[in-house]
């Protein structure tokens, strides 16, 4: 039976560019959230954020040239991408067959530019008619867009730019289903390299919606946290006075292959994906399921794949040592995930440590799920749990083990990620320590 | 983690298209050669220098109208994109036979958690009347924007889902609910190849067991300010004020081909493994029996590469254990943009070599305009409608085409066995589907 490793990974996300310095900052309980200087935000009601820094994309190319001015989400992917491609060793591999080298992408959409749409729009705008004058917009549009800039708007233009820099011509696709884009595209990847159409994937997630729109959206949702106290303390999953989420952005990558191909070229497998689960909620765009029932399903259909019971134990003790929390900070969705939790694990749900990094680093949008697989392995790699930090004030209803505030050491072997998407798509990736 | 591999078939189609809803009325303007590419009628495109598409007409398709009492409030809050993938999904739904919660008050034909979603959907363009009514409320008195004035109160004059109308993903959410499909869902954005992804995915979901039937496909609107505008940026428009012969205003393949055009529309198929269609007396209208996915390795995103379509095609054969002289007609994506047009035939030719150019081809663009995510999901459809009837219909365009059989013709019967559709689309993405008529 076919098996897929995977044999590298990297990460750009608003704690650091490189694994150590993250874990390393993770394991600290340090919080990246500060006020947002990317744009002016004071007078927005959301004034903070999990942001990039000291990231400079053109270190991670080999010709920037090649790249055509991408977009920030693209960037990062490239930031992320060229650290797993180096991890796994294929950039050494000179007999990799490209065209059974896929990539699958879980990318948002590039950032918009509002000055300019802003102005547009304003000044086109006809009072009389109390619309904008086409004739005048179109003017306004060309005279002021960058055309490019336009372009790189596309979800798949991360995939292209990172495609383009490793050569991959295997199976290619984008997804966006919002908050659990990536963790669907490293699912879907495996899925690929399964049905024996790649021997390798190159899959992740790359987002930003750190600009005055992005903000703009979710403030309207009423879905950000508009905390006025320190920003670090915001974003506080499973706390009783959770307020909302933090944006963040970044981009998470992993190469997967099939065990046999890795093994072939001498490479050495950090953990084995077993298990993938998707559901829909199929109830309304505006709610989760007040039972948890799409979450469940995702987490008992990846579990099921991995052939593992999640009420049994061995020595007494859980098969599933760590869940990665999608854990946004919002009301419902810590309620109605730590719902789906106790439905999958029964009486095990209390033994199995549960954390989100959202409470360090944000929300990274579509990049989310890939950076918190990310963790779970390293997680395994390490023996350490990173924590929920700013968990201060326990909400008497979510009464699992959120590992609140500071890293514990745990011999982990096996972890659960969930990601659930605005509208009510859902995703759980089962991964394993490698044990040949 | 393992795969059950397991026939799958196509056994519901609905489409969407500017000349209305279901795939009937398309059929008909193609088997009578009747495009419906015209002056743009919804805004005035005087602004730009191509000015066409394929615009469904206004009285032609209302969603409140398709869809069940119970998602009629929730109309309010989806894009065009939105709508007309939920209506292609009724029409599928209906052209399969099935019962959903969508359908009425007959219990589902297949569990809800066995039915999955995939809905290939494009980067959705905001209305520029519904922002720009919010952002006019920011503007100071000397005609610039006030972001800070925004922040504090203009953002309040959106309403508070308009975020929620512009998450690709929302297609694939609507139609979830409204059929309540509780199994594998996704959303693939990777321009004219994201319905024919979507089809991959929903196969390969299927073939792995987690599903018996998905609703796949995709679908997008482009007629609107902001979505034209981003397509003039690509510079692979065909100019034109509207008037004159529109027929020949998109010509697939000719080497006098100016560019393709915008359209609205897409297709829904339901894809279903050929047990679970067989055990429920369905009627499947084709068999998917290879796909093939590569990636391209162009220059720029905008060029496709035929190195990437021939290794496509060559996986798709494989998989379907079809020669090339078992594919009977060609569905490329004959878009009208000289370069595609040119790595297709390219492509093909390094496929199928001097045979190339007497298989027929079908091309839908010229009839319907590039409606980009919901492109495939048109010619997929018509590809399996032209399975069902042995017929192939008329082409429009340019009259000579070198190398490649798709010049102009009037509709014909013809004994078809296979179909190859193929996509190249913006981005890089392409993807090879051999489909085969059911036998009897």
């Amino acid at each position: 039976m076919t098996r897929v490793v995977v044999t590298g990974m990297g990460w750009i996300t608003p704690l650091g560019n490189d694994l150590d310095t993250v874990w390393k900052r993770m394991c600290n309980s340090e919080s990246a959230i500060a006020t947002i200087d990317r744009f002016d935000a004071s007078s927005f009601p959301t004034k903070f954020a999990g942001q990039v820094r000291d990231f400079d994309w053109t270190a991670y190319v080999n010709d920037s040239a090649i790249h055509h001015s991408p977009a920030m989400n693209s960037q990062f992917a490239l930031g992320a991408a060229k650290q797993a491609w180096e991890q796994s060793g294929l950039d050494n591999f000179k007999q990799l067959n490209l065209e059974r080298a896929g990539i699958y992408m879980g990318a948002g959409e590039g950032v918009l530019d509002f000055s300019a749409h802003s102005m547009i729009d304003t000044h086109s705008w006809d009072v009389e008619d109390d619309k904008v004058d086409p004739v005048a917009w179109a003017k306004f549009a060309q005279d002021s867009l960058d055309e490019w800039g336009e372009v790189e708007q596309e979800p798949n233009m991360p995939l292209w730019h990172v495609a383009k820099e490793y050569g991959l011509r295997g199976p290619a696709f984008n997804c966006l289903t919002a908050c659990a884009a990536s963790t669907q595209a490293i699912g879907e990847a495996t899925s690929v390299l399964l049905h024996g159409d790649a021997d390798v994937m190159l899959t992740g997630g790359a987002h930003t919606m750190l600009h005055a729109l992005g903000i703009t959206g979710f403030n309207r949702l009423t879905a950000l946290s508009t905390y006025d106290g320190d920003p670090k303390k915001a974003s506080k999953p499973f706390s009783k006075d959770r307020g909302g989420f933090v944006m963040g952005e970044g981009s998470g990558m992993l190469v997967l292959e099939t065990l046999e191909h890795a093994l072939a070229r001498g490479a050495t497998p950090i953990a084995e994906i077993v298990g993938f689960g998707s559901s829909a909620d199929a109830y309304r765009i505006t709610d989760l399921h007040p039972e948890g029932r799409g979450p469940a399903a995702a987490i008992t259909n990846a579990l099921s794949q991995a052939n593992i019971d999640p009420k049994a134990t061995v020595d007494g003790k859980p098969l599933v040592q760590y869940i990665s929390a999608h854990g946004t900070s919002t009301q419902e969705n810590d309620s109605i995930e730590t719902k789906a939790i106790k439905l999958v694990f029964g009486e095990n749900a209390p033994n199995v440590p549960v954390s989100s990094i959202k409470s360090m680093m944000g929300h990274l949008i579509a990049a989310a799920g890939s950076v918190e697989l990310i963790t779970c392995i390293m997680s395994i790699q390490t023996g350490m749990l990173v924590p929920t930090i700013n968990l201060d004030t326990p909400d008497p209803e979510l009464d699992l083990d959120y590992v609140p505030n500071v890293a514990r050491e745990a011999q982990v072997d096996c972890c659960v990620s969930n990601s659930f998407g605005f509208g009510g798509q859902n995703n759980t990736l089962v991964v394993k320590r490698f044990n040949n | 983690m393992s795969m059950v591999d397991s026939k799958v078939v196509i056994s519901g189609v609905g489409i969407i298209s500017c000349f209305g809803e279901g795939i009937d009325v398309l059929w008909d303007a193609m088997l009578e050669g009747r495009t419906g590419l015209k002056r743009i009628e919804r805004f005035d495109p005087s602004g730009f220098t191509s000015q066409v598409a394929g615009e469904l007409a206004e009285d032609a398709f209302k969603v409140r109208k398709i869809v069940p009492k119970s998602h009629r409030k929730a109309t309010k809050v989806m894009c065009r994109d939105t709508e007309l993938a939920v209506g292609a999904s009724m029409l599928a739904v209906a052209s399969a036979g099935l019962a959903t919660a969508g359908t009425g008050d007959a219990p589902p034909t297949l569990q809800p958690n066995r039915v999955g979603c995939h809905i290939g959907a494009g980067l959705i363009a905001a209305d520029v009347n519904e922002l720009g009514a919010a952002l006019v409320t920011s503007k100071k008195e000397d005609g610039t924007f006030d972001l800070a004035h925004w922040g504090s109160e203009g953002m309040q004059n959106l309403t508070p889902l308009w975020l929620l109308k512009y998450l690709p993903n929302m297609l694939a959410c609507h139609i979830t609910i409204v059929h309540d499909c509780q199994g594998p869902s996704n959303a693939i954005t990777c321009c004219e190849a994201a319905s024919a992804l979507s089809i991959a995915e929903s196969r390969r979901v299927i073939q792995r067991g987690d599903a018996d039937a998905c609703l796949s496909g995709g679908a997008e609107d482009r007629v609107n300010p902001l979505a034209l505008y981003r397509q003039h940026c690509t510079g692979r428009l065909a100019d034109s004020d509207g008037s004159g012969d529109m027929s020949s205003l998109v010509q697939p393949f000719s080497e006098h081909a100016t560019g393709t055009v915008i359209g609205e529309g897409g297709g829904i198929m339901i894809v279903e493994s050929a047990v679970s269609c067989e055990a429920r007396g369905g009627s499947p209208w084709c068999t998917i029996d290879g796909i093939g996915c590569r990636q391209s390795f162009a220059d720029s995103p905008l060029d496709a590469d035929p190195q990437a379509i021939a290794s496509a095609i060559t996986r798709a054969l494989e998989e379907s254990d079809s020669t090339i002289d078992e594919i009977d007609v060609i569905v490329p994506l004959g878009s009208g943009i000289r370069q595609v047009d040119s790595a297709e035939r390219d492509g093909l030719h390094t496929i199928f070599k001097d045979r190339l150019d007497s298989i027929p081809t079908i091309t839908t663009i010229p009839y319907t305009g590039n409606c980009m995510a919901g492109n495939s999901g048109i010619s997929i459809g018509i590809a399996a409608k032209v399975l069902r009837e042995q017929k192939l219909p008329a082409r429009l365009g340019a009259e000579q085409t070198p190398g490649i059989d798709a010049g102009t013709c009037d509709a014909t019967d013809m004994n078809i066995r296979n179909i190859l559709c193929i996509t190249a689309g913006e981005g890089g993405q392409c993807v090879a589907i051999v489909l085969g008529r059911i036998s009897s």
